[in-house]
């Protein structure tokens, strides 16, 4: 899965990849598994920048590295369309939406509305719900993960020494990852 | 203020870097680091944060990022912690892509992402068992976060869903 190729040819501007972008961040809620697919009909099916089997290699890699999955796809749409300054359009696209909406909304709407007492009754509602929607999350990526005992028994012992020690999460993270590389030796291809 | 804006820009580097796979691998790390270790702000101020970001238009952790920035340390700082949670994507794919691509392609790297999801669903019931002692606090804010959990188990439900609901119940249901 090469990063770089030649759909450049097609002759797509700077410009127009920032535009399309700029849209996606602007008119998508939910976050970043809710973006792939209006990325996706943006990209693929309307535009016809990407083919469907190089959009499934963005999302392959996506995946499996850090960051943000909106951004991440993005950013090597952007690429694949017009090189590194392609990239960092699709990036800027993506993400200048939300830091001004954000940055709007902490300036001025935060601050006016904290006292009011149906902006207190929202919010007494959304932080049940909101870690409802976290604990969710974890049931959904430890189902996928979590279907033999050596992944459960990981999962428990990890679970054990991050209630009983101070070790900070990006260490779990990282212990987690290298006893991957011993529990799950030759499960790939899950 | 440099003091503070490099605080924000590493401390928000450092969950960019270790947000792997997106969605709310974010959760854990910025409940250590923003509520724990730096103080920046309390539990239930922090769960506001995630709904605004759920709420608003692009990604979570992006949103997240410029709204506690700006709390902080105004523009400056919504920018700066915005530019740290994107810079591992940046640098990864701008710069590095070729030892990107050969990592992933690595069988290994798939046992070892596979390692870390197990390690990713133990600090995810975690931090949802730390943030519900500020969020879930008496019966009627027991009965939103139980029935949108139940509800979610039961039906593939969107996270706006999850949104719309609980403002909607906190409406109903609050105290006054």
């Amino acid at each position: 899965m090469p990063l770089q190729n030649t759909e450049a040819a097609k002759n797509i501007t700077l410009w127009t990849i920032l535009l399309t972008f700029l849209k996606v961040g602007t008119f998508t809620f939910g976050g970043g598994y809710a973006m792939l697919p209006i990325i996706q009909r943006e990209v693929v099916e309307k535009k016809r920048w990407i083919d469907p089997e190089t959009f499934s290699d963005i999302l392959i890699i996506t995946q499996s590295m850090p960051g943000q999955i909106a951004l991440n796809s993005s950013i090597q749409i952007g690429i694949r369309l017009r090189g590194t300054v392609g990239g960092l359009m699709a990036a800027l696209g993506a993400t200048l939406p939300s830091v001004l909406i954000l940055i709007a909304i902490a300036a001025y709407f935060y601050p006016q509305f904290k006292d009011n007492i149906y902006v207190d009754a929202v919010f007494y509602g959304l932080r049940p719900a909101v870690v409802a929607l976290i604990l969710a999350s974890a049931i959904k990526i430890g189902r996928q993960i979590l279907q033999g005992w050596n992944g459960i028994i990981l999962c428990m012992i990890l679970l054990f020494a991050a209630i009983v020690t101070d070790i900070h999460p990006i260490l779990i993270l990282v212990i987690g990852g290298l006893a991957g590389l011993i529990v799950f030796k030759g499960k790939n291809n899950q | 203020m440099i003091t503070i804006l490099l605080s924000l820009y590493w401390t928000f580097l450092k969950i960019g870097l270790f947000t792997i796979g997106g969605g709310y691998a974010m959760i854990p790390l910025m409940e250590a680091e923003i509520i724990v270790i730096q103080g920046w702000m309390s539990a239930s101020e922090f769960l506001d944060v995630v709904a605004i970001a759920e709420a608003t238009p692009g990604p979570v952790s992006v949103n997240a990022a410029t709204f506690i920035g700006y709390r902080l340390a105004g523009v400056a700082g919504a920018l700066t912690a915005t530019l740290g949670v994107i810079t591992p994507s940046l640098v990864l794919l701008l710069l590095l892509s070729k030892l990107l691509i050969r990592a992933i392609q690595d069988p290994r790297t798939e046992s070892f992402l596979n390692g870390l999801r197990s390690a990713l669903v133990a600090l995810i019931f975690l931090a949802s068992y730390s943030l519900g002692q500020s969020a879930v606090i008496d019966p009627p804010s027991a009965l939103i976060f139980g029935a949108l959990l139940i509800f979610s188990q039961l039906k593939s439900i969107s996270p706006l869903y999850f949104i719309v609901a609980g403002a909607v119940l906190g409406l109903l249901l609050f105290p006054y």
